[in-house]
């Protein structure tokens, strides 16, 4: 089963490689991992998918705990929460073809950032299978060139944030 | 200075306003007063290298171990001019273990001091040492000027990456400013909760920078908050366990050595009336002739305490970790049991062994209040443990630990029991690792905690020589006595010039088979006799010269009629001895579960003899 984890951590130097290392040297089942700066300049929230049943799950958490700069885990699979992902996806497109990637950029209320003459750069957010499909479709179609995927982050539902729960 | 005052005019203003009674405002003042007369006097201008010596005052630390060298001069500087206690050892591997074996027999934080580069990785294996067994170590090491960083320049090697794993916590240091936070947090991180090592690496350019020294007070931690006192209504849950359980067994290990709870945990096994079996790193936390003992548990454990853990229907593990070298065969160990964990480090519960219930914690909380409990129900508990109680120590009686007696030949077992009738199990022994270390696990009669110092998480050969000086150190009174293989002698035996110099009176008995004796009993066991690599007789070494060459005694055993006169004579000599026992090359460490088989699948091997 995948869980979802949320991971408050001081925005300080090596925090990434301290949580990286643990996380190969202890041969954890990692996804994704993305990280980002917070509401507050001296914590940052890394989102980490991890794949594995409800031991190993435990171990991952108490082993991340007991990192001197890891605040704060709350597991956001045990709450409601939405999940997202950025994809910048770039597509062949020449003047043939792009009408019809226009049209599936707008099915997938996708949008398009970049365009030259032999290329277009699509940038679409939402759950991992959404943009899967797109990704299928677009390479199937047309032809990708390259992607860049940010890994998923997540924020639970209602009031309450991760440090409180 | 200027900016302080200014603040607290304008406080004194707010102050002022609000305040209903003049006398009031003048107690306020005098405080003020007060409180600028103390900043005055520790407002201190001084360098990152005293800062550091200020530091390891606020500390009670009263000697480093290390070793100098380009980026730590400055420092060594300081060290010179403040006269501070440093052991200086022939290699940074010996100074760091010196500082663990020092941090055992004492229960303080060990201190470290090495430059960058070599001397950093040097500290590598000390450290990895230390982690694996949870000893609380500060490493200071130097690294490379700022601006150098990250240039790969001379003697410049990320320690802070290289150290990551094998850390409890570790620093790099690039501001003068950052200095006293980062040790004061190195030592509260080193020495609470679980401990362990913490690095603390300083710029070169850090040492010389003055500044406005001020050391921390408290340290505010938001990501690291030891539990001491955890959920107390899980203790009821672990009492209505003891009393179902008809074949109860405790299990306890380094954490009761590490968290000083002997004697409360004594009480437990005195209340309760259970059996006990140990770990490597338990031993000495209970006498080895308690009447409830079965010895130690595992691969080269005691035929009772193996059986009565394939048989006990509740396990009690006590500052335990479930290493394989204890478990065997993981599925079948234990099974037949509920069982309860006992550590202060929830990462430990559900590792390797899947706990019925988990007491997270620190030792000095939950064993008294467990006893607390047990007191009310200890006869109960008592009569209801006998019968399986006479089974484990008829095990115990009928298959006790022995070996083949051989009149030609110097026994190493017969070394380890002479030793331990000799100092009356009241010395600290302290080990390397191979087959000299179970022989000293399963014969030595240990009396007291923090008596047995031994590498058991990463086995490191090499360890037993500068711990021993390290442990010395630390209890200058007590006997402290070293058995070493003639391998692993030869890993550190520089050290054996540092014990000459400080004159610290270890007593250094080297069992020597002129062989690696444990890899040697599995090339036997399990590769077809085919010796590889491990006969030691080409590069055989004369160590009594090589002692007396180091300005230290020398001795040698050969015949077993030797071996009392010449314990006695080492015993008696007040400076460091060798002794050089010559032992058989063909021995085996029995019993023995071999690696991946149950417990109850020993080896019995000389005992059936």
């Amino acid at each position: 089963m995948k869980h979802t984890l949320a991971v408050l951590v001081e925005n300080k130097p090596g925090v990434l490689t301290h949580i990286s290392g643990l996380i190969s040297r202890r041969a954890f089942n990692i996804e994704s991992i993305a990280a980002g700066y917070t509401e507050e300049a001296d914590t940052t929230r890394i989102t980490i998918v991890v794949e594995g049943d409800e031991i190993e799950q435990e171990q991952v958490v108490n082993q991340l705990s007991k990192l001197v700069d890891v605040i704060k885990i709350s597991d956001l699979t045990a709450v409601e929460s939405i999940q997202r992902e950025l994809a910048l996806i770039k597509v062949k497109a020449s003047a043939a073809t792009r009408s019809d990637i226009i049209n599936i950029v707008e099915i997938f209320r996708a949008s398009i950032v970049d365009v030259n003459r032999e290329t277009m750069v699509i940038e679409l957010s939402g759950d991992e299978t959404k943009i899967d499909a797109l990704c299928q479709v677009l390479d199937d179609d047309h032809g990708i060139i390259e992607i860049a995927r940010t890994g998923k982050i997540a924020l639970s539902r209602g009031p309450i944030p991760a440090k409180d729960q | 200075m200027r900016s302080s005052t200014q603040k607290c005019v304008t406080n004194l203003w707010i102050f002022w306003s609000s305040c209903s009674k003049d006398e009031d405002y003048l107690i306020y003042l005098n405080n003020i007063f007060a409180r600028e007369e103390k900043v005055r006097v520790t407002n201190l201008i001084i360098t990152g290298a005293e800062a550091i010596i200020e530091s390891l005052k606020n500390e009670n630390v009263d000697v480093v171990f290390g070793y100098p060298g380009g980026s730590v001069l400055t420092l060594y500087d300081a060290l010179y001019q403040a006269k501070f206690r440093h052991i200086l050892t022939k290699h940074e591997q010996g100074a760091v273990h010196a500082a663990d074996g020092y941090a055992r027999a004492t229960g303080k934080v060990g201190v470290v001091i090495a430059t960058s580069g070599p001397g950093a990785t040097n500290l590598v294996t000390g450290i990895a040492t230390a982690y694996m067994d949870s000893i609380p170590l500060v490493a200071i090491t130097g690294q490379v000027s700022v601006p150098l960083i990250g240039r790969d320049s001379f003697q410049e090697a990320d320690i802070r990456g290289i150290t990551t794993p094998i850390t409890k916590h570790n620093y790099l240091v690039k501001k003068v400013e950052d200095l006293p936070g980062a040790l004061k947090e190195a030592f509260y991180i080193a020495r609470t909760g679980r401990p362990g090592p913490v690095v603390v690496d300083i710029a070169k350019d850090v040492f010389a920078a003055s500044f406005d020294y001020q050391y921390p007070e408290e340290v505010k931690l938001r990501g690291y908050r030891p539990v001491f006192e955890g959920d107390s209504s899980i203790l009821d849950k672990v009492l209505a366990e003891m009393r179902l359980a008809q074949k109860p067994l405790i299990f306890v290990g380094g954490g009761v050595n590490l968290s000083d709870t002997s004697k409360e945990l004594k009480e437990l096994i005195d209340l309760s009336g259970f059996p006990v079996i140990s770990t490597l790193m338990g031993l000495g936390c209970l006498p080895n002739d308690h009447p409830q003992f079965l010895g130690m548990v595992g691969m080269h454990g005691t035929y009772a305490a193996n059986m009565a853990t394939t048989e006990c229907d509740l396990l009690i593990g006590i500052g335990v970790r479930f290493d394989d070298r204890v478990t065997g065969l993981l599925s079948e160990f234990a099974a037949k049991a509920k069982i309860i964990h006992f550590d202060i480090d929830p990462a430990e519960i559900n590792k390797n062994v899947i706990a019925n219930l988990r007491v997270v914690g620190d030792m000095r909380w939950s064993i008294p209040a467990l006893n607390q409990e047990v007191k009310m129900v200890s006869d109960e508990l008592k009569g209801q443990v006998r019968p399986w109680l006479e089974k484990v120590r008829n095990w115990y009686k009928e298959k006790p630990l022995t070996y083949v007696q051989n009149s030609d030949s110097v026994m190493p077992q017969a070394v380890v029991e002479k030793v331990s009738q000799l100092t009356q199990g009241d010395a600290v022994i302290v080990t390397d690792v191979g087959q000299h270390q179970m022989w000293v696990a399963q014969f030595y009669g240990f009396k007291n905690p923090r008596s047995l110092l031994t590498s058991g998480g990463l086995g490191t050969m090499g360890y037993g020589l500068p711990a021993a000086l390290g442990a010395q150190c630390g209890l200058p009174d007590r006997p402290v006595i070293l058995f070493v293989g003639d391998g692993g002698f030869m890993m550190n035996c520089q050290e054996l010039a540092a014990a000459a110099e400080f004159n610290f009176p270890v007593k250094v008995l080297i069992l020597n088979n002129q062989c690696l004796g444990m890899v040697a009993q599995w090339q036997r066991m399990f590769y077809g006799g085919r010796y590889s690599q491990t006969s030691l007789k080409g590069s055989a070494t004369d160590f009594v010269k090589l002692a007396e060459a180091m300005g230290v005694a020398g001795l040698r055993v050969s015949k077993p009629e030797e071996l009392e006169k010449t314990l006695q004579e080492a015993l008696a000599i007040p400076g460091p001895v060798v002794v050089d026992i010559r032992i058989p090359e063909v021995l085996d460490v029995f019993p023995m579960v071999p690696a991946g088989a149950c417990l109850d699948q020993m080896m019995l091997g000389g005992i059936e003899e």
